[in-house]
């Protein structure tokens, strides 16, 4: 598909990849602890985010949201936005104007038409102005006529009409064995609900896109984690050819998913820009990009677990509820974690789909994990009180040798290693089983456990590297850096197996003029572009081996230095005029041969206010295993941000929706509430070293979800630890706890 | 944000001659009113922009109080050292409120004319009677885990959301205005705030054109303990669900003087002369700390997601009450 010549070096992934030059590189850069190359840029506010770039004429967007659940737009008074002072008009096109933003890695267009109103907020208009407070002024006050239907707005009220999606990630339905017999049969048993509030990404920076037109072409920069996909899809939107769309995304200011796929934005910014021929920024308010931009869907988790006297499970049922608008097949994969992290003969993993008029739902960081492991790990949890055993050692006896649903090993696994090495360090044997049995003055103390794991992908993904004449490699691709560490961990890479000080990589992401990649998602980015890369430098180095009339393997490349057959020559000398090579991973067999995920265990400590019922994390400790480690620092850093993700998801994340007509109810960072620095303790991340020779050449996993995926039953799991309270419905506010509280 | 016009104050007798013309509002920080603008909650003709008046001073008066300019900013205010060793409970309030960059921005005066956090009063697409009188509350039958239990009527649920106002309150400030026609006038803080009734738009008793210049706070209460404490979602950056502001001095085991205000619980800051009755001239014991509750939410009302500030204010008006006897 890509098409690069012979200048490609392609691999797919049928055979493990033993030998990787990240191990046998002279450089010594890869994995270390290197500070971002992009920080500076960043810090001095000097890195230009999508709505920052100054292109001469511009005209500012603001867009319309409906102000209805469900109906239909009838007239909107585009006189009255006009006769605001500096409006040049309002631009209305409900055909083209997409209903919801798409999901990742679509090569479609997402939902298109806007006339009818399907959710509250949905964007059906952009207002343009010289100035954005003008066009912002039309736009809140814009008159629009809509005809009203009845919606369904409550899920509670509408759970018995729940349908099956169709297929996504995983298959909506799956079952093996004779699960409910099973259950029904087994010593042991345990059934319970757990219930998962809807949430938002709420990333710093608002969805925003700059559409400019030079004839037939549109440049759009935007704030997108996929650019590859996202053009297609923006093309198919507008009904253009996807060569002639170019969207740049050099930074962006958090991502988790809800930029995965394009959103209302870009396509009214396209539009608008080719019908006024002028270039037009579209910025969406932090209300919109609440009401506008995908959501996690809310879960209603039902686990069962049957086990023997001894722990092992024999039947596995997790039923999940989840939600989205009419007509998208997304669905939140709740069971994805439950195919493979524990044992089970009989097992039944289904997801059935509410629909209503509520915003889209979408990938959020870890979609599945997230969420479902706060139904697993938490009954497990339950399971290992009530059968009197350590909640470590039921997993471990659950610990399964291959995967327990198809018959094929994982090709690497290390969660039991990871919970053993976790309440080593976490001090787990301190841990009073009896709840309520610790307290310290108001607080009541407790800590709690859970497993992370998070499925790995690798994604068709491709990369170039010139080396020039004076001995700089300039790396391109069309991955993105959504604040991850992409450039830095790219440019460590290429580093590595080139011999260059990581000074002498030039870094150039975002783009969809540079080779296609699958951009970040999925916690792929890493893995998939960073293998395009390897493969790139790979190639190069063969060059370098020719232009030194040495065997690649009697090569050592170092600080810009060729060494080789008893000859010491410069990079820079060997390049000539210059030398490229393009790099192209695609994933393949290994995939169907093993069962790949990463892996690793979460501790929390919490103190839970005897008075107040209010939940503190005090300390948290993560223990992961996710292949090679590509950059310490970084790598922490997307643990911490996961596992900070986890504590909003236990304690404080809720996007509430107004039953009554699907209001979003709370659509700003004041009162939608995502942990503040003084909720955060002192996060600890410790990595097991592992290679995963079937993931990819540089034998990596993915990891900026695995931080997340458990982290929120750990602190549940503590909160019952510390007040003997089990809140099954997420998050735990104070309000939750305060009717198990013993009186004062 | 509509177009308006704006201009700067020369002095306080300039600014309430100006403010007075209907669609004025002053602006000093700019805290709430730009983000209310913003989303034209708020939509004022013009702003005069007071924030260069010189009422930015923390004084001492001869009778020993302290006399605060409105335009002092909070983190200012509450890192005096005059007032964190006399008023206390002030200067715990302010930092238990919005974040540092909010503080150091918001004045004095403007912090006590704060307007709800109500999610419905947040939202021009919804029926809000404080935003538009008559339109109906939205946040009654709504989801209302943040409003009032206290004072409400059946045509608002808002609640204050200010923390400092709280301390305020409990400390028996006093507010200075200066009228449009010139004149001053003390309103102390209790008479300062209405109650929704039928009029949930008119929050408090302050005319057209009035500026708040200072805030006195009366001479302070020898060797009293003070407390502020605030329930809420998160450890920093959310709006309180329950507070008490408390200060209390003790004769042996007998509470000798009580003043106690609430946040989170009502339209404005809260205080009930029974609770403190409840507790004053007898000793300090759970019972008469239980009877202070009983009196303080004798008429609270839930309406549903926010039922549980009941027994959540209970309980931490007993615990804050055992602080500060130490009981």
């Amino acid at each position: 598909m890509f098409g690069f010549g012979d200048k490609t070096n392609s691999l797919t992934m049928n055979e493990p990849v033993p030998e990787s030059l990240l191990d046998t590189g002279a450089q010594g850069v890869i994995s270390r602890p290197l500070d971002r190359v992009d920080g500076p840029l960043k810090v001095s506010g000097t890195a230009t985010y999508a709505a920052e770039y100054a292109v001469p004429g511009l005209v500012h967007g603001v867009l319309v949201g409906a102000k209805i659940g469900h109906g239909k737009v009838l007239a909107i008074d585009v006189e009255a936005a006009k006769r605001v002072p500096g409006v040049i008009d309002v631009v209305v096109d409900f055909d083209t104007f997409i209903r919801n933003a798409q999901q990742g890695g679509e090569e479609g267009a997402p939902t298109q038409g806007v006339k009818q109103v399907d959710y509250f907020g949905q964007i059906v208009a952009i207002v343009l102005a010289d100035t954005y407070e003008a066009a912002r002024e039309a736009a809140l006050s814009l008159p629009v006529e809509y005809e009203y239907k009845a919606g369904t707005y409550d899920f509670e009220a509408h759970k018995d009409e729940a349908e099956t999606p169709p297929r996504g990630l995983i298959p909506p339905h799956y079952s093996q064995g004779d699960p409910d017999t099973t259950y029904d049969a087994a010593p042991v048993k345990l059934d319970v609900t757990y219930v998962t509030p809807s949430q938002n990404s709420a990333a710093m920076e608002p969805h925003a896109s700059i559409a400019m037109w030079e004839d037939d072409a549109l440049t759009l920069y935007g704030a997108y984690q996929m650019p590859t996909s996202d053009a297609s899809q923006l093309a198919k939107s507008l009904g253009v050819s996807v060569s002639k769309v170019r969207i740049i995304s050099r930074y962006i200011g958090g991502g988790f998913g809800s930029k995965l796929g394009i959103a209302p934005e870009s396509v009214a910014a396209a539009v608008a820009a080719k019908q006024l021929g002028r270039p037009v920024k579209a910025v969406m308010m932090r209300q919109q990009v609440f009401e506008a931009t995908p959501r996690r869907s809310n879960t209603e988790q039902r686990i069962r677990l049957g086990c023997d006297a001894d722990g092992r499970i024999v039947s596995f049922v997790h039923d999940s509820l989840v939600a989205n608008l009419p007509g998208e097949s997304f669905f939140e994969p709740v069971g994805i974690g439950s195919h493979s992290l524990y044992c089970g003969e009989n097992r039944r993993i289904n997801h059935d789909m509410v629909r209503l008029n509520l915003g889209l739902t979408g990938s959020m960081r870890a979609p599945g994990e997230a969420v479902g492991m706060v139904g697993v790990e938490c009954a497990i949890d339950e399971l290992a009180e009530q059968m009197g055993m350590d909640p470590i050692e039921l997993r471990r006896i659950n610990d399964p040798l291959k995967d327990p649903e198809k018959d094929v090993p994982f090709s690497s696994r290390m969660l039991t290693r990871a919970l053993d090495e976790g309440a080593r360090r976490f001090g787990w044997n301190q841990r009073n089983a009896t709840p309520g049995s610790r307290r310290e003055g108001e607080w009541l103390v407790g800590i709690g456990v859970a497993a992370a794991t998070r499925n790995n992908q690798l994604q068709k993904s491709s990369a170039k590297i010139e080396l020039k004449p004076d001995g700089t490699a300039v790396v391109s691709s069309a991955m993105t850096d959504i604040g991850t560490g992409s450039y830095t961990i790219m440019a460590q890479i290429a580093a590595e197996v080139l011999g260059l000080p990581v000074e002498r990589i030039v870094m150039k992401l975002g783009d969809t003029n540079d080779p296609p990649a699958a951009g970040s998602g999925g916690s792929w980015g890493a893995a998939s572009a960073g293998s395009a890369v390897y493969l790139a430098a790979e190639a190069l180095r063969e060059q370098l081996a020719k232009a030194m009339e040495v065997d690649p393997g009697d090569l050592t490349l170092k600080d810009g230095e060729a060494i080789g057959g008893n000859r010491r020559r410069s990079i820079a000398e060997l390049v000539g005029d210059g030398m490229e090579a393009t790099g192209e991973i695609v994933p393949g067999k290994q995939e169907k041969q093993f069962t790949q995920a990463s892996y690793g265990a979460h501790f929390a400590e919490v103190g839970v206010n005897v008075v107040t019922g209010e939940v503190r994390v005090r300390r948290m400790l993560g223990v992961f295993a996710a292949g090679r480690v590509l950059n310490a620092k970084t790598a922490r850093s997307q643990c911490l941000g996961g596992m900070t993700f986890g504590i909003g998801c236990a304690l404080t994340e809720d996007l509430i929706h107004d039953p009554r007509n699907g209001k979003l109810v709370n659509r700003d960072l004041a009162e939608y509430h995502v942990p503040v620095n003084a909720d955060v303790p002192q996060l600890e991340v410790h990595f097991l070293d592992e290679r995963d020779i079937h993931a990819n050449p540089i034998h990596a996993k993915g990891i900026g979800e695995l931080g997340i995926s458990g982290a929120a039953p750990a602190v549940v799991n503590a909160i019952y630890n510390a007040c003997g309270v089990r809140v099954r419905n997420l998050p735990v506010t104070c309000d939750k706890l305060l009717a198990g509280l013993p009186a004062l | 944000m509509k177009l308006f016009t704006y201009e700067r104050a020369a002095s306080a007798d300039a600014a309430v001659a100006e403010g007075a013309a209907p669609g004025t509002k002053f602006i000093a920080g700019g805290t709430n009113l730009l983000d209310l603008m913003k989303l034209q909650i708020e939509t004022p003709e013009r702003l005069v922009d007071i924030s260069r008046l010189p009422l930015n001073t923390i004084d001492e008066r001869e009778d020993g109080g302290l006399t605060i300019g409105a335009l002092v900013p909070n983190s200012d205010l509450a890192a005096d050292p005059r007032v964190i060793e006399r008023y206390e409970v002030l200067s715990r309030a302010l930092l238990a409120g919005a974040s540092g960059q909010l503080r150091n921005k918001a004045s004095t005066g403007g912090n006590l004319l704060q307007r709800t956090r109500c999610y419905y009063f947040y939202d021009t697409a919804m029926p809000c009677n404080k935003r538009a009188p008559g339109s109906g509350c939205s946040a009654i039958d709504g989801y209302n885990r943040i409003l009032a239990v206290l004072g409400t009527s059946d045509k608002c649920i808002a609640t204050h959301p200010s923390d400092m106002a709280v301390a305020m309150r409990a400390l028996d400030a006093t507010v200075v205005t200066q009228k449009a026609d010139g004149d001053r006038r003390r309103i102390a803080i209790g008479d300062l705030y209405r109650l929704p009734g039928d009029t949930p738009e008119v929050e408090t008793v302050l005319e057209p054109g009035e500026l708040i210049t200072a805030i006195e706070l009366p001479v302070p209460v020898e060797g009293a303990r003070h407390l502020y404490r605030k329930v809420r979602d998160r450890a920093s950056y959310a709006f309180a669900l329950v507070s008490v502001a408390g200060v209390v001095t003790m004769d042996g085991d007998t509470v000798a003087s009580a003043a106690l205000a609430f946040g989170g619980l009502g339209p404005m800051p809260w205080r009930d002369p029974a609770v403190e009755a409840a507790i004053v001239g007898k000793p300090a014991s759970d019972a008469s700390f239980a009877a202070a509750a009983d009196a303080l939410l004798a008429n609270a009302k839930g309406f549903g997601s926010n039922d549980f500030k009941i027994p959540l204010a209970r309980r931490t008006l007993i615990a804050s009450l055992r602080e500060l006897t130490g009981v």
